[in-house]
């Protein structure tokens, strides 16, 4: 049983400062989450040693886990912290560092840019015509409707992208990583999207693209929406494959 | 500079990336600012659903009777031909975000699915799950990263909004200054029509509902500057939140829309589980006392009935402010497909099982009807004047408002799941109406500024900042600002006394001398997330004592405004907006008629 938190949270100013831990010790108090910590010691800046320290920098904005601002590295794990409780952590000291793999901003602030950039690549929108009245959109099954709303549910958090083992965001030309992928996927699902399937599987081609996968499953194991991304990126590999031969064979 | 007018728009949930679409539709570069990168804007919060009559429900709902339902719901202090126009469109909104792919909830047969919310008897609500407010946000970031991608938006996402550049002192608007939250430089941005869609204020009162980025600030900036602020005192309490010590999380009203009941036990102290409360010893208070809606009354009503069972009667749930909200009588299929995420949310964060184990919850600020007061030019029959540049205006000529930072739709109480509708409903009508300004020969075009109308605004903040990173005091921000979400919530939430808000407004004024007191303890010029709180701080003090002083004013009870001392709806003296001018001994008060000409008002009755 906890009777105080100790947070070991990475410190650094700017990009090409120097990296440095500082400790926070809180009293515990039940049903405590990573955010309310955060902002307590922004109320006291104060390290375990004492000394009056700068707040920590860091992204969050809704605290109910769906707007995807204040993904972090947990104990080593990437994760959403508004969403992860104290309580729920192994006792001991608690280690909060920002995600690796894109370049960072300060403290436990990233850029993740790359991920919205991939976005754009893999078309993610539906082409409609004008915002004008034309009328419903096709009738959906209900079970189609089911699993589109599962990818749909993706907010951009990074965490896929941090534990795949192919992506950077150092160097995101090598692979646009799993949550870009898994909105290609969810966009071939609508039946709208679906008329531009050819433009949106070949932007998956080339280098990158889905072929760059290293099908490690990593990315769903760590999803906060549990989204199925493996299943995902298994399907869209499936119709690109078709795709690619089909042009090979001119069909 | 060019001859294409220029057009800004700052915020990014529904109302910004809407207005940004049809300024974009219509062929024009847009800039769009926002604290946060656009999708992670607050709308995604919004969870039950949309309100359009779309009637596939064999009710035969319409549009004139969501009109209807929406004006009685607001205690009839919102103009009329606005809503009225907004319900008339609402189901064309719904088919566009079918058409922009938001993956809504269906029927069997595959159609849109309907479910009830509060404040009406019919199915009006469309949904996605339970988190519709995130598929309709991403919906609408999708097509504006379209139109990035075509080179006709450029988004300066992690950009604040520190204030609207005026020509003259009454406008007209031709810019605004913004800080770079990472570089901590401070530009000005040069515009012919400025749209702000900065959201609500929630953050004023510490912990809501909100996300703490809806700290009100831009709109304060805007009112510091000279744009009128319409019925602050109408702030929401949401019925039923789980309260948090970072923040009170929302449980949706669709949680009582799809069978949910609020109960507490009927013996004071019963101390039994839940499960082992027999049905007669359960009291059910709001089907007992509305009979009609039952746990489906509007928000003001359910918050002050759930305030009265705990605070006046006692018998909150364990001695405590808390009441049940149960859903175990639902099966697990139904819950995990109607309100999964939300049910996921309580999970989380409480550690029960709400398919199992009824929720604990209680009341929580959540949406402000009031802000920036914004116009409208209607047609004979009622409705916008599609053709009039005024509506969405400011009294700031050229600057707009919409959504949540303005006070255009909901009077004194919002319906659940209008707000999704009415923040898009605003970008739909404001982004054309700018471009309509933009385009008269009359409007003053930023062009036709000197650079040092730019250059002087810019450096006014700059120094504004740099007086900022000199603060040497004592207090620290964030701590005050926790006290003032105390007293906030202590006073001016769901049961208003003058005596309460006379002394509320004095102790504001201490902490504006005590906000010159904050010592800044981040000096750094890269990522300051202090600086830019501090100034926030400044401005949600101004807030805080615009609501208090309208509240003090408005001597009557309608919509989330009750008076004890004043119990009753008084239409003789109050059927009129609270309309606060800023000036530098403070807020000055107007007041503004309501335009009642299509509905008159009537008792407001839920039983």
């Amino acid at each position: 049983m906890r009777r105080e938190i100790v947070l070991k949270i990475q410190r650094q100013e700017r990009p090409g400062a120097p990296a440095a831990w500082q400790e926070f010790r809180l009293p515990y108090r039940p049903r405590l989450n990573l955010i309310a910590c955060l902002q307590e010691i922004a109320r006291r800046p104060v390290d375990a040693a004492g000394r009056a320290v700068t707040p920590i920098a860091y992204e969050s904005a809704c605290l109910e886990e769906v707007c995807g601002s204040c993904s972090m590295r947990v104990n080593g794990v990437p994760m959403q912290a508004c969403s992860t409780l104290v309580d729920n952590l192994p006792d001991g000291t608690i280690t909060l560092e920002p995600l690796s793999k894109f370049p960072l901003v300060r403290d436990l602030i990233v850029d993740r840019t790359p991920m919205f950039e991939g976005l754009k690549r893999v078309r993610g929108w539906i082409p409609i015509e004008g915002t004008y009245d034309l009328g419903p959109a096709p009738r959906r099954a209900p079970a189609e409707q089911g699993e589109a709303y599962d990818y749909s549910r993706c907010m951009t958090c990074g965490c896929c992208m941090e534990a795949c083992p192919n992506f950077s965001g150092h160097a995101p030309e090598r692979f646009v990583g799993p949550a870009p992928l898994g909105q290609a996927y969810y966009f071939l699902l609508n039946p709208t999207g679906r008329m531009e399937e050819g433009e949106r599987l070949e932007a998956l081609m080339g280098r990158g693209g889905i072929t760059a996968c290293g099908n490690a499953q990593n990315c769903a194991a760590v999803c906060p929406k549990e989204i199925p991304l493996t299943d995902a990126i298994a399907r869209l590999n499936r119709q690109v494959n078709r795709r690619w031969l089909a042009r090979l064979f001119g069909g | 500079m060019s001859a294409q007018p220029r057009f800004l728009v700052v915020g990014g949930g529904l109302a910004g990336l809407m207005a940004t679409i049809k300024i974009a539709e219509r062929g024009h570069p847009v800039a769009l600012f926002s604290v946060v990168p656009v999708k992670r804007s607050h709308s995604a919060c919004a969870q039950g659903g949309i309100n359009a009559a779309v009637n596939i429900k064999g009710e035969n709902d319409s549009p004139e009777i969501h009109c209807y339902d929406t004006v009685k719901g607001g205690d009839f202090l919102a103009h009329q031909p606005p809503v009225r126009s907004m319900t008339l469109e609402a189901p064309k909104i719904i088919y566009l975000l079918d058409r922009m792919g938001v993956p809504f909830s269906r029927t069997g047969e595959g159609d849109l699915d309907f479910r009830r919310f509060g404040g009406t008897l019919y199915h009006r609500t469309a949904f996605a799950g339970a988190s519709t407010g995130q598929q309709l946000l991403y919906a609408l970031d999708e097509q504006v990263r379209r139109y990035e991608v075509e080179g006709l938006v450029q988004k300066y996402e992690g950009w604040e909004f520190l204030g609207p550049i005026l020509a003259a002192p009454g406008g007209p608007c031709c810019g605004i200054v913004a800080l770079d939250l990472r570089a901590m430089k401070i530009e000005a941005f040069p515009a012919d029509a400025v749209i702000l869609a900065t959201g609500g204020l929630g953050v004023v009162y510490g912990r809501s509902t909100n996300s703490v980025i809806c700290t009100g600030s831009a709109a304060a900036a805007a009112y510091l500057e000279g744009a009128r602020f319409g019925n602050a005192e109408m702030v929401q309490i949401h019925p039923t939140a789980i309260p948090g010590e970072d923040k009170m999380r929302l449980m949706s009203e669709s949680a009582r829309g799809e069978g949910g009941r609020v109960w507490v036990p009927r013996k004071k102290g019963d101390t039994r589980d839940p499960k082992e409360i027999p049905e007669a010893e359960r009291w059910y208070f709001l089907e007992e006392k509305y009979p009609k809606f039952g746990n489906l009354v509007p928000r003001d009503i359910g918050s002050r009935e759930i305030y009265h069972v705990c605070v006046d009667l006692g018998l909150g749930v364990g001695g405590e402010n808390q009441v049940y909200l149960d859903l175990t009588h639902k099966s697990r299929e139904f819950l995990d497909r109607r309100l999964g995420s939300i049910l996921e949310i309580y999970e989380q964060f409480v550690g029960d099982d709400p398919r199992t184990v009824p929720m604990r919850i209680f009341p929580a600020i959540h949406y402000s009807m009031g802000g920036l007061w914004v116009d409208y030019e209607k047609t004979p029959d009622g409705y916008y004047d599609p053709a009039s540049p005024r509506n969405h205006m400011t009294n700031l000529p050229g600057l707009y408002a919409a959504g949540e930072c303005e006070y255009q739709y909901h009077g004194a109480n919002r319906l659940g799941a209008n707000a999704l509708l009415s923040c898009i409903y605003a970008g739909l009508v404001s982004g054309p109406a700018a471009t309509i300004y933009a385009a008269q020969g009359t409007a003053q075009r930023a062009a036709e500024q000197p650079s040092s109308l730019f250059d002087d605004a810019a450096r006014r903040w700059r120094d504004r900042f740099e007086r900022l990173r000199r603060m040497q005091g004592r207090e620290n921000a964030r701590t005050l600002h926790r006290e003032l979400g105390d007293l906030m919530i202590d006073n001016v939430t769901i049961v208003r006394t003058n005596a309460n808000l006379d002394r509320t407004d004095d102790t504001i004024s201490g902490f504006m001398e005590r906000w010159k007191e904050i010592g800044v303890t981040d000096t750094g010029d890269w990522s300051n997330q202090e600086l830019p709180f501090v100034n926030q701080l400044d401005n949600m003090l101004q807030l805080a004592r615009l609501i208090t002083r309208s509240a003090r004013l408005r001597d009557e009870s309608r919509g989330a405004h009750y008076k004890p001392e004043f119990p009753a709806r008084d239409d003789a003296n109050w059927l009129k907006s609270t309309i606060a001018t800023h000036t530098p001994r403070g807020p000055e008060f107007s007041f503004e008629e309501i335009d009642t000409s299509l509905l008159k008002p009537v008792a407001r009755k839920y039983d």
